[in-house]
C-alpha cells in the first residue's frame, strides 16, 4: 500500500502545477481524470453494501430469500410490507421496532442535553477561571477518556440496584427502577461516559476565544456567570452543535450501555438492542433484518447528511489541533 | 397496522420528566451562579464598611471567590465523573481480585485464568489482530484516499460517501455486511461476496463460520466504518499545509516523491498519530460488531465481548472485571504516547 502512495501523490502534484508543454497539459488532464475516476469508483464501491441493504428492504420476502438484490434491476418488485411488519407487526417475531424507535428517541435526547450543558460549564471554568490545580484537573479529566466503559459497567449497575453504602451509612439509596423508568439509568450512564471527551473538545474551542474580550468584560464588572451566558455561549454555538451531533450519533448507535442499563424489554430497549437480538435469533429473516437495519440507520443518516459540516468541524477540533 | 400509540405514552412521559429535570438542574445551576456572587458582593461591602470603621487590613476575598465560582461550574461534571467513572473503575480493579460472589479475595487467580484458558488466550490473540490491522489499514486507506481525492472534481461527494458509514451504528453496519457475506447452499446466492466468488467460478462459502477468515471479515466491517474518519482528518491536515512551503519546494525542483516524504508526511505527522491512536483505542473497545455478526462464536470473540459474556451472562464478575482491567492496561501506553506527542508538538 505504501508503494502506491507516491504514484498517487504524483497525480495531485501535476494537477496543481501549470505544465508548459502540450504533452504536459495532456498528461495533467489525464492524471486528474484518472484520479477523479478512481476516487469516484472507490466511493461507489464503498456505498454498495449500504445500497444493497436499502434495495433489499423494499423487496418481497421470497424474492429477498431466493435471489440477490442486484436482480432488482432486471426484475423490479417493490413492497412496503417489510417496513410495515418490522415497525408495527404484533407478532413477537416481528421486532415491533416502532416502539423501540421511540425508546431510542427517549434515550438519546436527554443523553445529549445533559453532558453538553455540564461539559460547557466545566470547560469554561477550566479555560477562563483562575484557581489552584486547574491544569491538573484538566489533565485528570482528559485522562479519564482512556477508562474503557467496560471498567465502569459492573459497579455502576450495582450502584443503581443496591445503592451506595459506606461503613453502614447509605450514601445513595437504590434506584429500584422498573420499565421505562430505566431510561434514567441510561441517561446517567451516557452522561458520565460522555463528559471527558465533551469537556476536552469544548475546552479546545473555549480556550481559543479571544482573551481581551473576556478581559474587557471583566473590567466592565461582569461576573463569570454573566460572561459565560452573554459572551461565551453565543460564540461557541457552532462547537456545541458539532459536539451535540457527535454525542447524538454515539448515543443513538450505542449498543453496550443500552444493553446493560436499559435491558432488552419492549419498554426500554432501543433500536440497536432489538436489531442485535433479531440478528442473533432470526439471522435468516432478511426481509425483517434489512428493513429493521434501515429504520435504525435513517435518523443518524439524516442528521449526518444535513449537519455534516458541523460534525466534521467537531471531529477536527478534537484531533488535528490536539 | 396494529400499533397502539397509547402504549408509548409512559415512555414519552418519562422523556418529559427527563427534559423537566434538565431544565431544573441547568436553570437552577445558572440561577445559583447569579445569586451567589450577589450575596458575596453584599458580604464584601459589609466587610469593607466594617474594615474601614476599625482600620483593619482587608482580607483576600476576591481570589477565593474565583475558586468558588470554579467549583460551581465544575460541580456537576466532577460529581458525575466520580460516581460514574472514577469510583467504578477503582471498584472494578478490586472486583478483579475477588471471586464470582465478590466477597472472597482470590488474588491474581482471575488473571492467571485469563492467560491459561485456551478460549480466552484465543480471545486475546484476536484482539491483538484487530488492534494491529484496523488502525493500520484504515489509516493507510484514509491517507491514500485523502491524497487522491484532493482537488479532484466531485471531491465533496466522494468524501461524503466514504465518510457516510461513520453515521451508521456498528449493529447496522454488521447487518449490512452479514448480508454481503450471506450464504446459500443451492441455487442463487443472495450475498454479494458469494455471488462474486461464484461468477468467478468458485464455490460459495460460509464466510463467517470459518476461522481465522471470519475474524478478518469482521475487521473489514470496522475498517469500512472508520476509514472515513481517518480520511476526513488527514484530508484536513493536507489542506492545512501552507501553500508557500509547497511552492518554495517546487521552485527548488523537488520531485513528487521527495515532496511527499519531506513536506507532506512531516507536516501531517501529528494528525496521523492522532488518527492511529484514536482508532486503536476504539478498536480495543469494539464489542457491537462481534456480538451482532457472530455473537463471539466460531473463534471470533474479542476482549470487550468476552468481558460482557463473563460479567453479565455467566455472572463471573471477577473474571469479567479482570478482562476489563486488562483492556485498561492495554490502553494506557497508547495514551501516554499520545500525551507525550502532544506536549512535544506544543513545545516545538
Amino acid at each position: 500500500m505504501t508503494t502506491a502512495t507516491p504514484t498517487v501523490a504524483t497525480g495531485t502534484q501535476q494537477t496543481s502545477g501549470t505544465p508548459s508543454t502540450t504533452a504536459g497539459r495532456v498528461r495533467k488532464r489525464l492524471t486528474s481524470r484518472t484520479a477523479t475516476l478512481v476516487s469516484i469508483v472507490i466511493a461507489v464501491v464503498w456505498t454498495i453494501p449500504t445500497f444493497g441493504l436499502f434495495v433489499s428492504s423494499f423487496r418481497p420476502e421470497d424474492e429477498i430469500k431466493t435471489t440477490g438484490w442486484w436482480t432488482f434491476f432486471t426484475n423490479p418488485q417493490f413492497t412496503l410490507e417489510n417496513y410495515q411488519q418490522v415497525l408495527f407487526g404484533r407478532s413477537s417475531s416481528s421486532g415491533q421496532l416502532a416502539g423501540s424507535f421511540i425508546n431510542s428517541l427517549a434515550i438519546t435526547i436527554p443523553s445529549v442535553l445533559f453532558p453538553l450543558a455540564f461539559a460547557c460549564l466545566a470547560a469554561y471554568a477550566l479555560a477562563w477561571i483562575n484557581f489552584r490545580g486547574r491544569d491538573w484537573l484538566y489533565i485528570a479529566i482528559f485522562a479519564l477518556q482512556i477508562v474503557p466503559l467496560q471498567m465502569a459497567l459492573v459497579p455502576l449497575l450495582k450502584f443503581f440496584s443496591t445503592g451506595v453504602t459506606l461503613g453502614g451509612i447509605t450514601l445513595m439509596p437504590a434506584w429500584d427502577l422498573v420499565d421505562e423508568q430505566k431510561f434514567a439509568q441510561v441517561w446517567f450512564a451516557h452522561t458520565c461516559f460522555a463528559l471527558p471527551f465533551a469537556v476536552y473538545l469544548l475546552h479546545n474551542f473555549i480556550s481559543q476565544l479571544p482573551g481581551d474580550l473576556m478581559e474587557a468584560a471583566r473590567v466592565d464588572g461582569a461576573t463569570h456567570p454573566k460572561i459565560f451566558r452573554t459572551i461565551v455561549l453565543p460564540l461557541i454555538t457552532p462547537a456545541l452543535a458539532a459536539i451535540g451531533i457527535f454525542q447524538f450519533l454515539w448515543v443513538w448507535n450505542d449498543l453496550l450501555v443500552a444493553l446493560i442499563f436499559a435491558g432488552g424489554g419492549d419498554e426500554t430497549a432501543p433500536l440497536t438492542v432489538k436489531l442485535a437480538e433479531m440478528a442473533g435469533t432470526r439471522g435468516n429473516e432478511w426481509q425483517r433484518l434489512t428493513a429493521g437495519a434501515f429504520v435504525s440507520i435513517v435518523v443518524p443518516l439524516i442528521v449526518f447528511l444535513s449537519l455534516q459540516r458541523y460534525f466534521v468541524r467537531g471531529l477536527l477540533a478534537g484531533s488535528v489541533k490536539g | 397496522m396494529e400499533f397502539d400509540f397509547a402504549d408509548q405514552q409512559p415512555k414519552l412521559l418519562m422523556l418529559m420528566y427527563g427534559l423537566i429535570a434538565f431544565v431544573l438542574v441547568v436553570g437552577g445551576l445558572l440561577l445559583l451562579l447569579d445569586v451567589v456572587p450577589a450575596w458575596f458582593a453584599r458580604r464584601r461591602e459589609a466587610q469593607l464598611v466594617a474594615a474601614s470603621a476599625s482600620g483593619a487590613p482587608l482580607s483576600r476575598r476576591p481570589k477565593q471567590r474565583e475558586g468558588l465560582f470554579a467549583l460551581f461550574f465544575l460541580l456537576p461534571t466532577l460529581l458525575l465523573l466520580t460516581i460514574g467513572l472514577v469510583v467504578p473503575a477503582i471498584r472494578t480493579v478490586l472486583l478483579s481480585l475477588m471471586d464470582r460472589t465478590s466477597t472472597n479475595w482470590v488474588g491474581l487467580r482471575n488473571y492467571s485464568w485469563m492467560f491459561s484458558e485456551d478460549s480466552i488466550v484465543r480471545v486475546l490473540a484476536n484482539s491483538l489482530i484487530w488492534v494491529l490491522l484496523v488502525p493500520l489499514v484504515a489509516t493507510a486507506f484514509g491517507l491514500i484516499y485523502a491524497i487522491m481525492v484532493d482537488k479532484v472534481r466531485f471531491e465533496a461527494v466522494a468524501k461524503s460517501l466514504i465518510f457516510l458509514p461513520m453515521a451508521i451504528s456498528f449493529v447496522g453496519a454488521s447487518i449490512i455486511w452479514k448480508f454481503v457475506y450471506a450464504y446459500r447452499g443451492e441455487g442463487d446466492q443472495i450475498g454479494l461476496l458469494n455471488q462474486i466468488v461464484v461468477s468467478l467460478g468458485g464455490e460459495p462459502k460460509q464466510w463467517l463460520l470459518e476461522s481465522p477468515m471470519n475474524t478478518l471479515l469482521l475487521i473489514v466491517i470496522m475498517i469500512w466504518i472508520q476509514a472515513g474518519f481517518a480520511m476526513v482528518v488527514l484530508s484536513a491536515a493536507i489542506k492545512a499545509i501552507p501553500a508557500d512551503i509547497v511552492e518554495a519546494a517546487r521552485l527548488d525542483g523537488v520531485n513528487p516523491w521527495q515532496m511527499y516524504w519531506q513536506i507532506t508526511m512531516p507536516t501531517i505527522r501529528p494528525a496521523l498519530i492522532v488518527v492511529v491512536v484514536t482508532l486503536s483505542i476504539a478498536t480495543l473497545k469494539v464489542f457491537d460488531i462481534v456480538r451482532t455478526a457472530t455473537n463471539g462464536n466460531y473463534d471470533t470473540s474479542v476482549i470487550a465481548n468476552e468481558m460482557y459474556n463473563q460479567a453479565f451472562r455467566y455472572g463471573e464478575s471477577g473474571q469479567g472485571s479482570a478482562l476489563a482491567v486488562f483492556l485498561f492496561i492495554l490502553v494506557i501506553p497508547i495514551v501516554i504516547y499520545q500525551i507525550r506527542n502532544l506536549r512535544q508538538q506544543r513545545e516545538g
